[in-house]
C-alpha cells in the first residue's frame, strides 16, 4: 500500500517527462519556446551556483513565514477560544486580510516595511496564517462536549481545560491547517518576490524566473520553476510526516487509510 | 440518612422542553438506585442535575452536609481522551486535583487492575475493545473514590455477553467500595439485576411514577440471573413500566 502510494505517482511523472522529451525532439521545438526535461536538468546542474543561492533565500522566507503563521495563528486561536467577544470583534478582520489579494497590498507593505526581507516575510505570512487560525479555532471548539463536562465536574481550571483538553483536541485541525499553510507560505513568498522585483545576490527564485524571462533563458526559467515545485512538494511531505508522527496513536487521519 | 433529597425539581430547557417536573426523591447513602424509563423521559437530565452540570429551574436539591460530594460520572460513551494512554485517562481526575503525575499514575494503575485491565496501561483507547474502554471509563470515575457514582446508560452500546460481565464486575466493586450509585438504564433486566431500588420514570413531562424495592440476595451473581425470583421481579417492574407508559399516553 505504502509502496503503491510512492510508485504510482512516480510512474506517472516518468511517463509524463518521457512524452515531453519525445515531443520536444520529434517536433524540433526550439528551447526558447519549450525546453525538454533533459535540457532543463542540464541547466539546473550548470546554474546550480546561482539557483541554489536563490532557493535558499526563498526557502528561508517561506519557513520563517510558516513558523510565524503557525505561532501567531495558534496564539490568536487560543485567544479567540478564551474570549468570545475578542473572537467576534477580530475574526472579520482576519477574513478581510485573507480575501484581499496579496498582489494588491504587497506594494504598500514593501513601502511601509522599508526592508525587503521583512516585507516578503509579512506578505508570505498574510497568505499563510489564515488556514491555521481558522482550523485551530474550529479545533479548540470541537472538544468532545462530554469531556468538557467531565473537566467541569472535576473543577478543572481554565488553564487545565485548555492545556489538557482543548489543545490536544485541536491538534489534528492545527496540523491540517499547517499542511495547507506550508504550500501557501511558499506561494506568498514567491508572489511577494515578484512584486518586490529586486535583483542582486540576495534574490529568490521568483527573481531568477523574471531575470531568465528578460534574457530569454527559458531553460533556466523552467529550472527555477522545477525547484519551486520540488520545494512545495518537500514541505508538504515533511508536514505530512510530522502530522503522522504526532497523530499515529490516536487519530483516524493518521492510522486509517489516507 | 439520605445523601441527597430532591423536592419538586423541574427543568425546562431554553428550547421550551419541560424535561422534568415535580421530581421529589431521596437517595440513601450507600444505595444502588436505578432510573428506569424510555428514552426522552429526562433520565440524563436528572443525572446532570445531580452532578451539578445543570441547574433546576424549580425545586431544590439538598445534600447531606450541605455541599455536593465528590462525584464520579460514567457517560453512555466511554468518553476517553484518544490522545492519552488508558493509564493517563484513568489518572486524569487525580492530576486535575493537583496530584503529582507519578502518584496519580500509581493509583490509576491500581484501579486499572481492579477493573481487570492490568497490562493495558500503555494502550491507547482506539486499541481497546468497547467493553475495555468502558472499564477504563469506570476506573477513571472511581479513581478518586467518590462517595457518589453516576452512570448514564453506560453499557447500552455493548453486546449482551460483555454487558453481563460488566454488570457482575460493577456489583463486585460496589459491594467492596459501598459508594452510592445512581444508574440510568432503559433495560428492565439490567435494573433488576443491579439495583436495590428502581425509580420508574415517564415522559412528557419527565417524572417519577413508581419506586420499587428489589429484595434479592447479596451478592448477586450469574445464578440470580436465571432464578425464578429474578424473573418475578422483572415481571413486576415491567408491569410498573407498562402502567407508567399507558398513563402517559
Ligand atoms: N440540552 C438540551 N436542550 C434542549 N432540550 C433538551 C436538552 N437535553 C435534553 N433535552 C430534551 O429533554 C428531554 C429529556 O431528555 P433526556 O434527559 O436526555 O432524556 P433521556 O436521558 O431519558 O433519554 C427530551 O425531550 C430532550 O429532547
Ligand atoms: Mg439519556
Amino acid at each position: 500500500m505504502t509502496w503503491l502510494r510512492l510508485l504510482a505517482p512516480a510512474v506517472v511523472a516518468l511517463l509524463f517527462l518521457a512524452c515531453w522529451e519525445a515531443a520536444v525532439r520529434l517536433y524540433a521545438i526550439p528551447p526558447y519556446i519549450l525546453p525538454g526535461p533533459v535540457l532543463i536538468a542540464q541547466t539546473l546542474v550548470r546554474d546550480w551556483g546561482t539557483l541554489s543561492g536563490s532557493l535558499l533565500v526563498t526557502l528561508q522566507i517561506t519557513l520563517m513565514a510558516l513558523a510565524a503563521a503557525a505561532g501567531l495563528g495558534l496564539l490568536l486561536a487560543i485567544l479567540f477560544a478564551q474570549s468570545r467577544i475578542l473572537a467576534l470583534s477580530l475574526f472579520p478582520f482576519a477574513v478581510i486580510l485573507q480575501v484581499t489579494p496579496i498582489v494588491a497590498i504587497a506594494p504598500l507593505i514593501i513601502i511601509w516595511a522599508n526592508d525587503v526581507t521583512l516585507s516578503l516575510l509579512i506578505c508570505a505570512w498574510i497568505v499563510a496564517f489564515f488556514p491555521i487560525l481558522s482550523n485551530t479555532t474550529l479545533g479548540l471548539n470541537s472538544a468532545d462536549p462530554n469531556l468538557v463536562d467531565l473537566f467541569r465536574l472535576y473543577r478543572a481550571s481554565r488553564w487545565q481545560t485548555l492545556w489538557r483538553l482543548r489543545l490536544p483536541s485541536a491538534l489534528p485541525y492545527f496540523l491540517a491547517g499547517l499542511r495547507i499553510s506550508g504550500g501557501l507560505s511558499l506561494i506568498g513568498a514567491i508572489v511577494a518576490e515578484f512584486v518586490a522585483g529586486t535583483g542582486g545576490s540576495a534574490s529568490g527564485l521568483a527573481w531568477r524566473i523574471m531575470e531568465s524571462g528578460y534574457q530569454l533563458q527559458i531553460p533556466r526559467m523552467f529550472a527555477a520553476l522545477a525547484l519551486i515545485s520540488a520545494t512545495g512538494i518537500a514541505i508538504f511531505m515533511a508536514l505530512t510526516l510530522l502530522s503522522h508522527l504526532l497523530l499515529r496513536h490516536w487519530h483516524e487521519s493518521a492510522t486509517g487509510g489516507h | 440518612m439520605s445523601l441527597v433529597a430532591l423536592r419538586g425539581v423541574a427543568k425546562r430547557y431554553a428550547t421550551g422542553t419541560l424535561a422534568l417536573e415535580g421530581v421529589s426523591l431521596d437517595i440513601a447513602r450507600g444505595d444502588f438506585v436505578a432510573l428506569l424509563g424510555p428514552s426522552g423521559c429526562g433520565k440524563s437530565t436528572l443525572l446532570r442535575l445531580l452532578a451539578g452540570l445543570a441547574d433546576p429551574t424549580a425545586g431544590s436539591l439538598s445534600w447531606q452536609g450541605t455541599a455536593r460530594p465528590e462525584i464520579g460520572f460514567v457517560f453512555q460513551e466511554p468518553t476517553l481522551m484518544p490522545w492519552a494512554t488508558a493509564l493517563r485517562n484513568v489518572a486524569l481526575p487525580l492530576e486535575l486535583a493537583g496530584l503529582r503525575r507519578r502518584d496519580a499514575e500509581a493509583r490509576a494503575a491500581d484501579w486499572m487492575a481492579r477493573v481487570g485491565l492490568a497490562g493495558f496501561e500503555r494502550s491507547y483507547p482506539r486499541a481497546l475493545s468497547g467493553g475495555m474502554r468502558m472499564r477504563v471509563s469506570i476506573a477513571r470515575a472511581l479513581v478518586t473514590r467518590p462517595p457518589l457514582l453516576l452512570m448514564d446508560e453506560p453499557f447500552a452500546a455493548l453486546d449482551e455477553i460483555t454487558r453481563f460481565r460488566l454488570n457482575d464486575d460493577l456489583l463486585r466493586l460496589w459491594e467492596a467500595e459501598r459508594f452510592t450509585a445512581v444508574f440510568v438504564t432503559h433495560s428492565v433486566f439490567e435494573s433488576v439485576f443491579l439495583a436495590r431500588r428502581i425509580l420508574v420514570m415517564a415522559p412528557r413531562p419527565g417524572r417519577i411514577v413508581a419506586a420499587l424495592d428489589i429484595t434479592a440476595p447479596s451478592p448477586r451473581d450469574g445464578a440470580f440471573r436465571t432464578s425464578g425470583e429474578y424473573a418475578a421481579q422483572c415481571r413486576t417492574v415491567s408491569q410498573a413500566l407498562a402502567d407508567a407508559m399507558a398513563e402517559a399516553a
